[in-house]
């Protein structure tokens, strides 16, 4: 159902966005003082790429900057410093409508689909209004037929096109959500959250409709999430985030099964698991402290003042991401140290 | 160890211009001291409405108790007056809330907040209930506890005012704690430290809670006992290792499938619980769950099963087909 649209990639081509030392700060209004700027660092020099095809899931605890580095590599936020580079093109020099025509192929999904949909407009309206946007459809039956298309890919019945947003369902509102951001056959969906809000019997249906979906139109997600099992299901590679830097990457079953930042390692295990049974065997890892306020990041390592493997030199230098073993990156210096078991 | 709080076909519904809502109809659960027992369950399902149906206080004026009772120490809570009922709020039952700020006023500091109750309802001096309230914020760790108490909740992280909630619910000597999704609205890794906090504070004071939550997670971890709540009604209740090495009830094992686990190979696609939740307004005749159900026939389209005993002691399943499910 897909429109043959997307540019072919050169063959051999994996990458489909470059994330080069972004950074996004937002100035925030001091209560004290004169006009004395401060500076919310959402995102802090941040390299990765996203594979063509794949599910990048990217985690961590609210503040971290996660829906920052999304919307930044939309370009919803211009970055403070650094590229991003889709198909290697830098969105970050683009002009407003060279901007607009490159979102065609980049589209997100966020996280409360109550907010982020138009109350005011049916259904079909909002999943018509990329493809009026970007002129993709030459008639009114075009519209309709593309409409309906849509809605039945999102397992919704194309009637249901006449119904404003609070006439659905959360999980229902998020399917429309889905058609909308699908509408302009993207290469590149950012997945803000997208099931965070539902139940947890609807949380699989809609999981389960992004990865078929991701199969039968070839789309590459950036999932982001804060529920690690959600994330592990459908990511193949995962990047965690503390306070707007990356501290981990890797294959998400080497992450699970080897993490190798103390933060990781603290985040899985502060998941609880459904089995009493697996429960009782665990030794939990439990975090002391709150995460510092991205106004006042920690000198050094953001996470050595909550870190229980933290030394002096901790306090001293950032860590640079490097990568330890193939594939698999971590952003601290006693990450290669044997440990303890 | 004795029954505490024995909830008996509770009943609380919503009189709505649209409609009767049903949230509670119905629900039946009892606490022995103690133990932790946990509603668990999807929004909507009545578990924040009957722990507040305990209590007496109803989320809106629309909303009244119609019926069962609620004996907590043998005396019926629904039947008993207001200045009672006063007491055992202030008191021998607190209530820890999902939203620590909207449980605090903004515009009090924590040492007036931590003071009034213990003042009012434990008759002690202001010294005291302030030297009290010092050793209750070092019991769930608040670091440098006396220059706290001069603070205002905006002043802290909703991890911290959760330990506040949770040392001003400690306050006053409760005998049960009813913790309304008390660690929702915080990060895992602080959850973690709440939660891990209530057990070790529920222990050493010989607390019961009553642990409601929509995740199963949390009860695996956290609870004794379980209640699993559908549609304004327990549909399942057992022992914590026993529901989940053992489900009876096709929504509990729905549920328990449908979730992604850290600790399972990962699979191409979760299984899911088709349709959604009913309309309280209109539930289905017969089992509630029915139109969800792959096990439903005629009888469940019909008759509203009871919460009758499945196998081994104390296992309970509002189910027709619970002692045949594969």
């Amino acid at each position: 159902m897909s429109v043959e649209l997307a540019a072919t990639p050169t063959p051999g081509d994996a990458t489909l966005v470059d994330v080069q030392g972004l950074k996004l700060y937002f100035p925030v209004k001091s209560n004290r003082g004169f006009g004395r700027k401060r500076l919310v660092r959402a995102v802090e020099d941040v390299t990765f790429t996203i594979r063509k095809g794949e599910t990048l899931g990217l985690v961590g605890e609210s503040g971290c900057g996660k829906t920052s580095l999304g919307r930044g590599i939309l370009q919803l936020y211009r970055p403070t410093a650094g590229h991003v580079l889709f198909r290697g093109r830098d969105l970050t020099t683009l002009g407003a409508r060279e901007l607009r025509e490159a979102r065609r192929e980049m589209q997100i999904v966020f996280q409360d689909p109550g907010t982020s949909l138009n109350p005011r407009m049916t259904a079909e309206e909002l999943v018509a209004e990329p493809l009026l946007v970007h002129k993709l459809v030459r008639s009114k039956a075009e519209r309709r037929e593309r409409v309906g298309e849509l809605l039945s890919a999102v397992g919704l019945d194309p009637s249901m096109g006449e119904r404003y947003p609070h006439e659905f369902s959360g999980g229902q509102r998020q399917r429309v959500a889905i058609a909308r951001a699908l509408a302009s056959s993207p290469a590149l969906v950012v997945c803000d959250e997208p099931v965070s809000t539902l139940d947890a019997s609807i949380q699989a249906q809609v999981v389960n409709l992004l990865v078929q979906l991701q199969e039968e139109q070839d789309l590459t997600y950036l999932f982001i999430g804060h529920d690690l099992a959600v994330v592990r299901h459908v990511a193949q590679r995962i990047a965690v985030m503390y306070l707007g830097r990356i501290v981990e990457l890797a294959d998400t079953d080497d992450l699970f099964a080897n993490p190798l930042h103390p933060y990781t390692q603290a985040l899985i295990s502060a998941v609880p698991i459904p089995d009493p049974v697996e429960e009782a065997k665990g030794e939990r890892l439990i975090l002391a402290g709150d995460v510092p306020s991205p106004t006042a990041v920690p000198q050094g390592c953001v996470f050595h003042p909550r870190c229980p493997l933290a030394v002096e030199a901790c306090a001293a230098d950032v860590p640079t991401l490097r990568e330890l073993r193939p594939g698999h990156w971590v952003a601290c210096i006693r990450a290669d140290e044997p440990r303890a078991a | 160890m004795g029954v505490l709080l024995e909830v008996s076909d509770l009943r609380t519904y919503f009189f709505t211009d649209a409609g009767i809502v049903k949230a509670v109809d119905g629900v039946s659960y009892d606490v022995n001291a103690g133990e932790t027992v946990a509603l668990v369950g999807e929004s909507g399902c009545g578990k924040s409405v009957s722990a507040l149906s305990i209590m007496r206080l109803m989320p809106s004026s629309q909303a009244r108790t119609v019926g069962g009772r609620v004996l907590f120490e043998g005396i019926d809570l629904l039947a008993i007056g207001p200045r009672e009922m006063r007491r055992v709020r202030g008191q021998t039952i607190a209530m820890m809330y999902q939203e620590p700020r909207a449980s605090l006023n903004p515009v009090l500091n924590l040492g007036r907040q931590l003071t009034e109750g213990m003042q009012l309802h434990l008759g002690i001096s202001h010294r005291d209930a302030r030297r009290r309230a010092i050793d209750l914020l070092r019991r769930v760790r608040i670091p440098d506890p006396e220059s706290q108490l001069s603070r205002y909740p905006h002043q802290f992280s909703g991890g911290m005012l959760q330990r506040v909630v949770l040392a001003m619910a400690l306050s006053c000597n409760p005998k049960l704690i009813l913790a309304d999704e008390p660690t929702t609205a915080l990060d895992v890794t602080i959850q973690a430290q709440i939660l891990e906090l209530l057990k070790e504070l529920a222990a050493d004071f010989g607390l019961a809670v009553v642990l409601i939550t929509h995740n199963l997670g949390v009860v695996a971890r956290y609870a004794d006992r379980v209640n699993v709540m559908y549609a304004g009604k327990v549909v399942e209740h057992a022992d914590v290792g026993e529901l989940f090495a053992n489900p009876r009830h096709p929504y509990t094992r729905g549920l328990l499938s449908s979730l992604p686990r850290l600790d399972a190979p990962r699979s191409d696609r979760l299984v899911q619980i088709e349709g959604q939740p009913p309309d309280l307004r209109d539930v289905p005749a017969g089992c509630a769950y029915h139109p969800r159900c792959a096990y439903a026939y005629q009888r469940c389209r019909e008759e509203t099963p009871p919460l009758l005993q499945v196998g081994s002691t104390g296992h309970l399943s509002a189910c027709w087909v619970a002692e045949n499910l594969p």
